[in-house]
């Protein structure tokens, strides 16, 4: 029960910046219930008033007081509604704010094992679900409180025997409000699920359009789609049925009270217990109190849909990013480009090493390429140079210092990565060149374009550099998306460079213009090049070949092709097992 | 935003300003002729129910409605006059009609629900249905992801719709009328007295509306872009890290959750300016009720239990309002969305699917291209005029740059496409004039991205042949190599591989689809060689597996090594969308045309070690 609270009191402590508002949301709603509690009182009293035949001004009066309370009454709920409102999207936009910037400075090793999909959902659906709970659960929910004892002690002052009879039927209806949202949630919650799977499905047949349409799979598909659809409409008509049942059970034990109600309180007038009058209040008092019973049980599932929400918001935003900025770390200007690996060790989990005792010096302007199969263990030694992971064990110094006693931002400045996979923002061209460089000037973008062998594509757009790309924009292919990369970097003028070489299939020419940029990109800087392309090996001034995370061999081309080893092997690898077939 | 040009085009043209009043226009509606008639063709199939769930939710709410009066003959024949023989008697009436009326809500709640989710069901199966329908250049044309929500997002907010929102508001106004009706019986003056806010009501409900479309449809463009900016932001995590772009990117995101705050704010203000609205005039009508009511009682005009009766019904009258007002941007919503389904639905079949046409039996297996044309874009073809003959049991090799068209010649054997001109024969038979189905069966494809869907892998190779025994799976799957690593995986053929499922190698999926292609068994095969490395070993079980593959089979393969190429009895070379070389690797090489070219100029090393037409990799 306590790590179920927790989460709400942290909720709750989130509304601290908005303690006026809180409080002004406080007095408006209980002044709005206490009024609203007078009315059924004044028109109780006027119809006694017309039956003993009273005072016409009074009448007057107490219609002008009807009148009055109920403008007094628009104004606390306007006051309620609004503020609530106001203080649960505050908070909403608060969470939201810091989830965004937790997440986009939590490390790779947070982002290795989250889903996008999740972490998505937290920030939306779970915020949602916490901003329903301030509003409606924790600052208008007390409004329930309050009517419902109200009404109750009423009624109990209006006729304690009359009372009993209502609180006979109330309990039950508070019970299985109560209880209908428990299984409805639960109910709600399956289809949810399902909803999701079938998803999945639609997700898979649309990704795999083309096997299906080979292979005649449509019918198959289709099977598959309305099974899963079935599912979830059997699980709906479940959750229906109950808040079918549950309904009409609760509406009609009110109307049992009512009819009690008339029974005995008809018998209490006849006897003169009773006035009509008050008869009548005890009628309108009764019908307001199935409303604040039934959001009771609305209020009890919000509040347990608002917990777990909470725990998985404040998962996120308690999730240490695993590398950090010490305290003392400096700011450091323009690195010369020297870079050293000191025995590094390194894994992803404690006991799965990935590199082993790792150790190179790379002096500035120095292309290094690293070569190995895939899980060597090259791609790592990459990560790690920026920072997106830290090692282990052993040192990485840049320019004779540790990397981990300068600022990640002034780290990362130096070091420009061309990554294999091209992430494409939904922006235009330019702002993607400038991605890294916001207020670079439109001659800056343009050089780096032209460095990059873009820029005659992009003149060719429509639209130029205005161009949309990314969703909803132009596809670029493999090879543009990778000159974008390289132009990105170009922008960035970094004196390390880090080139994860895309092994996707482009055209020669495409090619050619791919290594005439890159050559232009490396000219000058301490250069890490995970070689795919056996071109690319050529560039480099030496090779690491590296194997179970270690390096097993190191040199030149022409040295280590002289040589009998791994890098032979894997260079060779592809046209020996052809050879080996043919024959 | 996508929906400016419409759902065809390209989402970058819409982006200017009067698509955007467009959507306005289509989006901002409450109620929209089309959605509404559509989906009451659907209702039309649940007639019966339909008039079931009618009459209920009358039953329930003229129970509602009965209540008062009953309260009324309660106070005025029996309370009043001391009649307590006759009381139990109204109590009785009271207790029947509330039993009554619990049964028409739950018939109602219950039928209506049953017919909603029927109707989204089938809803739901009719989209997928005809997105299983619709020819590839609509999937080329529209992310997975628009597509998807479409079937998931749009389908949901009808579900709000359909499951009782729709009958609600027939409810709610049934309800009024019978209100009005009961008030007009009791007293005609006082009633039209305590109806006299209604037209001030009307006013302000306008007004409201007027400013409410608006606001709601910023609150929804303003989710869609923060959403957008987060999903962005995940995504892209690792380039924001290490372009170092955190500050610039929450400063533009706190833009984006600004506006979305004063969006909901606005929209905030408006419901609750509503509330006091018509809490107020509620509150002048009752007063009217109160006065005048009471001054006929005392005058003798009218019965105490009429005023009673008065005052609750005046009080109920603004409740089906105030819960209007709570559906508006739901209906909004709602129809949107059913604009959006509809379109979907309605977007045509490219390719008419001949089911009534001939069965295609291959019998030697032998394809023809002539004279076939064809560009995604009509206007620019991307293959011009090609002719081609393979002989049963032959294989074709086609090569040539990236953007030659190989891939889209592929695609129109397997009737992916339709050629704009000319005709693609198999055995003298147009593959337009024959079923789907049978064309299915006579032509196996491997892509070439190896693609699984969930499910078991006996299921996954089973694909092309769901009938094959367990015998037939195993043969396929020995055939290819893969029987191997298959029984060492810890459930055999019954492994899950896909999403959640095993992980498997790139090596292990590209022999999986090699093994379904198999155990298929068509008399031709479409092979997209891939081009992704494995390791040597799995690389020499790929090509043996190739080979058994290929055996006596018509074979069209788009060629990335050397070995495929070497074998292939006939080399095609396409550039530019047309045929500029054939004959076999000697031949072409000594024409030192495009293909010598081709060959010379993408092997670096002098050795000659690397052979790449379109692009292969040496590290494994």
């Amino acid at each position: 029960m306590e790590a179920r609270r927790r989460p709400l009191l942290r909720v709750i402590a989130l509304l601290g910046r908005y303690r006026l508002q809180v409080g002004i949301t406080f007095f408006c709603v209980l002044a709005g219930t206490l009024l609203s509690l007078a009315v059924p009182r004044f028109i109780g009293q006027a119809v006694d008033l017309v039956l003993s035949k009273g005072d016409t001004r009074l009448l007057l009066g107490l219609a002008v007081a009807v009148v009055v309370v109920s403008v007094l009454r628009g104004l606390f709920n306007y006051g309620q509604t609004y503020l609530s409102e106001w203080v649960s999207q505050r908070v909403a936009y608060d969470l939201r704010n810091r989830l965004y910037d937790h997440i986009q400075r939590l490390s790779f090793s947070f982002h290795d094992q989250a889903q996008t999909g999740q972490l998505m959902s937290r920030a939306t659906a779970d915020v949602e679900g916490l901003r329903m709970f301030v509003a409606f659960g924790f600052l208008r929910g007390s409004s329930l409180v309050v009517l419902i004892v109200g009404i109750a002690g009423l009624l109990l002052a209006l006729d304690w025997q009359l009372a009993m009879f209502s609180s006979l039927v109330v309990v039950p209806i508070a019970y299985l409000a109560i209880r209908s949202s428990r299984r409805l949630r639960v109910l709600w919650w399956n289809v949810q699920e399902g909803l999701g799977r079938l998803g999945i499905v639609l997700q898979e047949n649309l990704a795999g359009m083309r096997v299906v349409k080979a292979f005649a799979g449509q019918n198959m598909e289709l099977a598959k789609f309305t099974a899963r659809s079935r599912e979830v409409y059997d699980t709906s008509m479940e959750a229906n049925w109950l808040y079918a049942v549950y309904s009409p059970v609760m509406a009609g034990l009110v109307m049992l009270a009512i009819a009690l109600l008339i029974w005995s309180g008809g018998r209490a007038v006849v006897s003169d217990r009773l006035t009509p009058g008050e008869l009548t209040q005890f009628v309108l008092y009764l019908l307001l109190l199935p409303m604040p019973v039934r959001m009771l049980g609305w209020m009890v599932s919000l509040a347990s849909r608002a917990s777990s929400s909470g725990e998985r918001v404040f998962e996120v935003l308690d999730a240490q990013a695993a590398v950090r900025e010490r305290p003392s770390a400096i700011e450091t200007g323009r690195a010369r480009g020297h870079v050293a690996f000191e025995n590094v060790s390194f894994g992803y989990r404690k006991e799965a090493p990935v590199l082993r005792e790792v150790g190179f010096e790379a002096r500035p302007g120095e292309a290094i390429a690293l070569v190995g199969s895939s899980g060597s263990g090259k791609t790592t030694v990459a990560h790690l140079l920026p920072r997106f992971y830290d090692v282990t064990a052993g040192r990485i110094a840049v320019d004779g210092r540790d990397i981990r006693e300068v600022t990640l931002a002034s780290l990362r400045r130096n070091i420009g990565i061309v990554q294999q996979e091209v992430f494409l923002f939904s922006a235009s061209m330019r702002d993607n060149i400038a991605y890294g460089a916001p207020g670079a000037s439109q001659e800056a973008i343009e050089a780096a374009a032209r460095a990059a062998r873009l820029d005659v594509f992009i003149r060719s757009l429509p639209e130029g550099y205005d161009t949309w790309v990314g969703e909803r924009g132009i596809t670029l292919s493999g090879g543009q998306r990778q000159r974008v990369a390289i132009a990105r970097t170009i922008l960035l003028d970094p004196p390390i460079l880090i080139l994860d070489d895309a092994t996707s299939s482009v055209d020669t020419e495409t090619e050619e213009l791919i290594f005439q940029a890159l050559q232009e990109l490396m000219r000058g800087r301490t250069t890490f090049i995970i070689a795919q392309r056996p071109r690319t090996l050529e560039y480099a001034h030496r090779i690491l070949v590296l194997d179970e995370g270690r390096i097993v061999e190191q040199g030149t081309h022409q040295n280590l092709l002289a040589r009998d080893g791994l890098y032979r092997r894997i260079y060779y690898g592809a046209r020996e097992t052809e050879i080996a077939q043919v024959r | 935003m996508h929906m400016g040009g419409g759902f065809h085009s390209h989402g970058h043209g819409g982006r200017t300003t009067s698509s955007l009043d467009d959507e306005d226009r289509v989006f901002g509606r409450v109620y929209d002729q089309q959605v509404v008639s559509r989906l009451a063709r659907y209702f039309w199939d649940y007639k019966l129910l339909t008039l079931l769930a009618g009459s209920a939710m009358l039953a329930y709410t003229l129970a509602g409605v009965a209540t008062p009066w009953l309260i009324k003959l309660a106070i005025d024949g029996y309370i009043i006059p001391r009649d307590l023989a006759g009381l139990a008697w109204i109590v009785a009436a009271f207790v029947a009609i509330a039993a009554l009326g619990a049964a028409g809500q739950y018939g109602y709640l219950w039928l209506t629900a049953r017919i909603g989710q029927e109707i989204l069901f089938r809803l739901r199966t009719r989209m997928f249905e005809h997105l299983q329908r619709l020819p590839l250049a609509f999937f080329d044309r529209n992310e997975a992801g628009r597509v998807m929500s479409r079937v998931q997002n749009d389908v949901t907010q009808l579900q709000e719709l359909l499951s009782g929102g729709m009958l609600t508001v027939v409810s709610d106004l049934l309800s009024l009328v019978g209100i009005v009706i009961a008030l007009f019986v009791m007293d005609v003056p006082l009633a039209a007295i305590a109806l006299s806010v209604i037209p001030l009501l009307v006013l302000v409900m306008a007004l409201w509306q007027r400013r409410a479309r608006h606001a709601f449809l910023r609150v929804r463009r303003a989710i869609a872009v923060v959403n957008a900016g987060l999903q962005e932001n995940i995504s892209g995590v690792r380039v924001v890290q290490s372009l170092r772009r955190e500050e610039v990117n929450l400063q533009r995101f706190e833009q984006a959750n600004e506006s979305h705050l004063e969006a909901n704010l606005e929209a905030g203000r408006l419901s609750a300016a509503l509330m006091p609205a018509t809490e107020v005039l509620s509150a002048a009508a009752l007063a009217l009720v109160l006065v005048f009511g009471g001054l006929r009682v005392q005058g003798g005009g009218m019965p105490v239990g009429s005023l009673v009766a008065f005052v609750l019904y005046v009080q109920r009258f603004f409740e089906p309002i105030r819960s209007l007002t709570m559906q508006y941007s739901m209906f909004q919503r709602a129809m949107a969305a059913g604009v959006r389904v509809f379109e979907l639905l309605d977007t045509p079949h490219e390719v008419p699917d001949p089911e009534d046409g001939a069965e295609l039996k291959v019998t030697s297996g032998d394809v023809e291209l002539r004279g076939v044309t064809y560009g995604y874009d009509p206007e620019r073809p991307v293959l011009h005029g090609i002719n081609l003959r393979v002989t049963a049991g032959h294989t074709v090799a086609l090569v040539g740059p990236t953007g030659a068209g190989k891939s889209t010649l592929a695609a129109l054997l397997l009737r992916f496409y339709q050629p704009q001109r000319g005709a693609i024969t198999v055995d003298g038979l147009d593959i337009r004039r024959v079923t789907t189905r049978s064309l299915a069966k006579s032509i196996a494809f491997v892509p070439q991205d190896p693609f699984l869907f969930s499910g078991t892998i006996a299921e996954n190779l089973r694909y092309g042949r769901p009938e094959a025994t367990p015998s037939e799976v195993e043969a396929a799957a020995r055939a290819v190599g893969a029987h191997e690593f298959i029984t060492k995986l810890e459930q055999g053929y019954d492994s899950p591989v896909g999403e959640r499922g095993v992980n498997l190698s790139l090596g292990q999926r590209q022999l999986l689809c090699l093994a379904r292609a198999l155990l298929a068994d068509a008399p031709i095969l479409v092979l997209d060689e891939a081009t992704a490395s494995v390791d040597p070993a799995t690389e020499a079980r790929m090509q043996q597996a190739l080979r058994r593959l290929m055996a006596g089979r018509t074979t069209i393969v788009i060629a990335h090594r050397l070995s495929t190429v070497e074998q292939a009895n006939l080399i095609v070379v396409l550039d530019g969308g047309r045929i500029v070389e054939r004959g076999t690797h000697t031949e072409l090489m000594q024409a030192g045309g495009l293909y010598s070219r081709l060959y010379r100029q993408t092997s670096p090393s002098p050795s000659g070690s690397e052979w790449r037409l379109s692009g292969t990799i040496v590290t494994a």
